[in-house]
């Protein structure tokens, strides 16, 4: 999983691969972010009606958030698999 | 209208379908074609179980409510899997890797396999699911009478036989499917397969229903919209604190929760799966939540008086829709069941496990031998441990009186099992997580929960009465259970959840800093922490067969690969066998135990063999005695390392010193002898001189010529004498400098004149350059002459050239004069150039000249008194002597 510590410089593939790993780590804070958001949405006097805007907002952050965890995820997958591989042929 | 029968049919129709899919789906795993059964879709369903009556049912009733606040109860799990790199990725590979059965397996286990802690995290699950299990049953009792269509005319006692029938009917089937094996790794195909279904079933009851709502009721999501903007709880008032703490509250109960635990970590069959899950997870979820509003809406629009709760239910009666009304039952009945059977198996194993084990154990006090002994044991503790679990659930249902509203209940649970975070948590990220700190945050965290939350919950009761709520016990403000150190106005579960979680974290942290851990309890730490460096994807079991080779490997580790296999090899051929693997007898073992001893020493050897021959062989006992003994060995060879090197450093010093003593001792040999030559020769000529002169008469010319000899030897003698004085004298620092201001001219005139005077014959032609001699000096100048006499008449001596010429040189360097004393003769060798300021040194044999080779030595140390220097100056057109004077003494001078 780790790479011996006195590597520096990582061939592309593997580099690419901790940088989508470090995606994946950071993909929750910002759905934690998004989420917290609605908090910040002042009651609006003339309109007070928003519970329907706030449940388009949810369900987008929601929708982007899964998309994004699933291109992710391949990702990792593919490259983990091919990792496998390669570890074992040699 | 369906009637009561019809809906008791088609409930046993559809358990007798579920118990089915189960026996098949074992039945499968059986005969080893697991296939499908262990695919990241199963994975992903049997996830939802998350999802259980209280949200099929519960969420519609919250969204009435409270609006859009429902979300954050699937907002915290959705998190959690978008974020499975983090925690569930590393929980799923622990688990698999330590082959943990449960949550209060995997605290246990973390702090050093203690049992206090697992028996602590059973007790708070098994109190946390409790009101859950109730929960559940009130739910589905609640829909049975719905269906019966006299609601508010049933009695109670009617629901609480439901509930009973329901209960016992659940307990059966978790019985049978549950606890079928007591594989390793705890897997269930049967229980999984049958929950993946009803996953199924309550996603596609709830998806219909809201269909149904959408375009049936509704004329498509445009009049939604609207329908939402004109109801009641289409204004904005989103609460800050519970919206947080409810997302916070969800992610964590989705780690924590025993069921949770069981599905996501014990069942998993391949971490690959968990990626997948990351984001079909939170699809399913989005999906369950995504026609909440629209039906709690429309609800409100159509049966303002009616149990929310219900309206799932109650929207499609009412509207007599029977069919949709029966497939949203079945969803309901889906999701409460999945989860009650899921919680059972879990708090069962925990329990068995964690509290009858133990017990067991020590009551036998080590009789327990045969293993399948045990083995029964533990199969019918499970079992009791199933129907006791169920039996507490309904208890509950049956004197809490069946009341409150869903949500309520289920957040009491959540807040009661997330106080499991951080010691779960700590214990999976930070390797200082201490037992004492995790049970000490597990017992305070878990006693807050019951004071500001669970125990409040029961209201006005003899457990917490009214008066102790308002005011706090014996009338102390500060500790009221609903405004902890005078902090009022917070919502309960917000205030519990906060108070509990700050509370616990802090005795966890604090616990931990101040506690030092087992050598057991580091070692599981490192394992746990460090997980994915120590393992790969955890192959299933090895099995037992191929000890043999395991041991071939092991020993070729140890002994090398030719030795190794030539004993293995003649082992096997003692037994009549060829190859290289002979059966694992008992002589073949102690051998092997042996021949390894001999490498790696008897404990060791024994732990190790041990390992692969038999499971019961070695005990922790056993490596932590391989362990110390280690420690010890490597730490007395690391003093034994430290002393030589100071050894090794003492004898180099010593060898330094002697060399320094010997080489002074040959000086002082040298110098010795050195002297001693040059006082005798004077001596011996003396003594035969006078010898001649007392030996009888003679001319008066021989008579003068010896007495001048006799004289001028003793002159020689006593300039020697002086000049060793001298030396001496200087060398000591015993000299007094007669410091006065004087010009170089003066001195350099008062040189050449003496050294002219004493001429010895040779003619030496002495180049001066007077301009540049007026520089005035502060310094000894009788001493400064000294030297410049010595010098010249060195020159004057050893000069080889035909016609001698002194050329004498003034510069400046710096902050110094230089003089420069060059004559025109073939100069001094190379190799002699270091030796000529030693005593008694002299380039050549010849000493026609009768010094005693002690005059540069002495002009050395008197240029060292003043403050300057004599040096040989190479490349020079012959000998060349440089005298260096400090200028800061001349500058003195002006």
């Amino acid at each position: 999983m780790s790479a011996p510590p006195n590597t520096v410089y990582l061939e592309r593939r593997t580099y690419r691969r901790r940088r989508m790993m470090d995606a994946a780590r950071l993909l929750p804070v910002l759905g934690v972010l998004l989420f917290l958001v609605p908090l910040f949405w002042a009651p609006d006097p003339v309109q007070p009606a928003a519970t329907a805007r706030g449940m388009a907002y949810i369900f987008a952050v929601w929708a982007g958030l899964i998309l994004a965890s699933a291109w992710i995820s391949r990702c990792l997958a593919r490259t983990e698999s091919g990792a496998d591989a390669q570890e074992q042929s040699r | 209208m369906i009637g009561f029968n019809i809906l008791v049919l088609v409930s046993l129709t559809y358990v007798a379908l579920l118990f089915a899919v189960a026996f098949a789906a074992e039945k499968r795993a059986e005969r080893g074609e697991v296939g499908w059964l262990r695919s990241p879709l199963i994975y992903t369903l049997s996830l939802s179980i998350y999802a259980t009556a209280w949200t099929f049912y519960g969420a519609v009733g919250y969204a009435a409510r409270s609006g859009l606040e429902f979300v954050t109860i699937y907002l915290g799990p959705m998190l959690v899997m978008v974020g499975w790199w983090w925690v569930v990725r590393k929980l799923v590979r622990i688990g698999r890797s330590q082959r943990i059965t449960s949550i209060a397996d995997l605290i246990s286990s973390r702090y050093g396999k203690s049992n206090l802690l697992g028996v602590i995290v059973t007790v708070l699950a098994v109190i946390g699911t409790t009101p859950y299990i109730a929960l559940q049953l009130q739910s589905v009792t609640l829909s049975f009478s719905v269906f019966s269509g006299e609601l508010t005319a049933l009695k109670f006692e009617d629901l609480k036989n439901t509930a009973l029938v329901v209960a016992a009917g659940l307990a059966l089937f978790t019985i049978l499917f549950g606890t079928r094996t007591l594989d390793a790794n705890e897997r269930h195909h049967g229980v999984v397969t049958a929950i993946a279904l009803e996953a199924v079933v309550k996603l596609v009851a709830l998806l219909t229903v809201g269909a149904f709502v959408v375009w049936g009721v509704a004329d498509g999501p445009g009049d939604i919209v609207r329908k939402i903007e004109a109801s009641k709880i289409a204004d904005w008032n989103l609460q800050g604190g519970r919206w947080a703490t409810l997302i916070f509250l969800s992610a964590a109960a989705f780690i924590c929760l025993p069921r949770m635990f069981q599905v996501m970590v014990v069942e998993n069959a391949d971490e690959r799966h968990v990626a997948i899950a990351s984001w079909a997870f939170p699809l399913y979820l989005m999906l369950m939540s995504l026609f909440v509003i629209p039906i709690a809406v429309v609800g409100l629009n159509l049966l303002p008086g009616e149990n929310p709760d219900l309206y799932v239910l109650t929207i499609p009666l009412a509207l007599g829709q029977d069919g949709l009304a029966m497939l949203s039952f079945l969803g309901g009945f889906s999701s409460a069941t999945s989860m009650v059977i899921v919680a059972a198996i879990a708090l069962s194993t925990m329990v068995s496990n964690h509290i009858v084990m133990p017990i067991w154990l020590n009551a036998r006090q080590g009789g327990a031998t045969v293993s399948g002994d045990v083995r029964n044991v533990v199969l019918r503790a499970r079992r009791i441990s199933i129907g006791a679990v169920l039996l507490l659930g309904y208890l509950y249902f049956h004197f809490s009186g069946g009341g409150g509203a869903l949500a309520a209940i289920g957040l009491i649970s959540f807040t009661g099992v997330v106080q499991v975070l951080p010691a779960l948590l700590g214990g999976i990220f930070w390797r200082g997580a201490t037992r004492v700190g995790a049970a000490l945050g597990l017992i305070l965290g878990f006693g807050i929960w019951a004071y500001t939350l669970f125990l409040p919950s029961f209201g006005d009761s003899f457990i917490m009465s009214a008066a102790m709520l308002d005011q706090g016990p014996f009338g102390i403000s500060w500790l009221r259970p609903r405004a902890l150190f005078g902090i009022e106005g917070l919502d309960p579960v917000v205030h519990a959840v906060f108070w509990s979680m700050v509370l616990n974290t802090g005795a966890f942290l604090i616990g931990s800093l101040l506690t030092f851990p087992e050598p057991l309890e580091r070692l599981q730490g490192a394992q746990f922490v460090n997980v994915f460096e120590h393992s790969r994807n955890a192959p299933g079991w090895t099995s037992s067969a191929a000890e043999a080779e395991d041991l071939l490997i092991m020993s070729q580790r140890i002994l090398g690969a030719a030795q190794a296999q030539a004993l293995f090899q003649r082992a096997a051929s003692g037994q009549g066998k060829a190859g290289y693997l002979p059966d694992t007898t008992p002589d073949f073992i102690e051998t092997l135990e042996r021949e390894l001893a001999g490498s790696v020493g008897a404990a060791t050897a024994h732990a190790m063999v041990g390992q692969i021959a038999g499971g019961s062989y070695v005990s922790v006992r056993d490596l932590m005695a391989v362990a110390d003994e280690t420690a010890q060995i490597m730490e007395y060879s690391n003093q034994l390392e430290a002393k030589s090197a100071e050894l090794g450093r003492a004898a180099v010093q010593l060898r330094e010193a002697n060399e320094k003593l010997t080489a002074l001792s040959i000086q002082k040999d040298a110098f010795l002898s050195q002297i001693s030559h040059e006082l005798r020769t004077p001596m011996t000529s003396i003594r035969a001189f006078s010898e001649i002169l007392m030996s009888g008469p003679m001319s008066e010319a021989d008579q003068t010529k010896f007495s001048t000899i006799i004289h001028d030897e003793a002159i020689r003698l006593t300039r020697l004498l002086d000049d060793l004085l001298d030396l001496s004298v200087l060398e000591n620092g015993q000299v007094t400098l007669n410091w006065q201001a004087g010009s170089l001219h003066d001195v350099l005139e008062r040189a050449v004149a003496a050294t002219t005077t004493m001429a010895a014959g040779r003619a030496l032609t002495i180049l001066r350059n007077e301009a540049l001699e007026d520089v005035a000096l502060v310094t000894d100048n009788d001493r400064l002459a000294q030297v410049f006499i010595n010098l010249i008449s060195n020159a004057r001596k050893y000069c080889d050239a035909k016609k001698p010429r002194l050329s004498i040189g003034i510069g400046q360097q710096g902050e110094a004069v230089t003089v420069d004393f060059v004559d025109n003769g073939s100069g001094i060798p190379r190799a002699s150039q270091s030796v000529i300021f030693e005593k008694f040194s002299r380039v050549s044999d010849k000493s026609q000249a009768g010094g005693a080779g002690l005059g540069l030595a002495i002009c050395r140390e008197i240029m060292d008194k003043l403050g300057g220097s004599i040096t040989y100056l190479p490349g020079q057109e012959g000998t060349a002597f440089r005298v260096t004077l400090p200028l800061a003494q001349a500058k003195a001078a002006e």
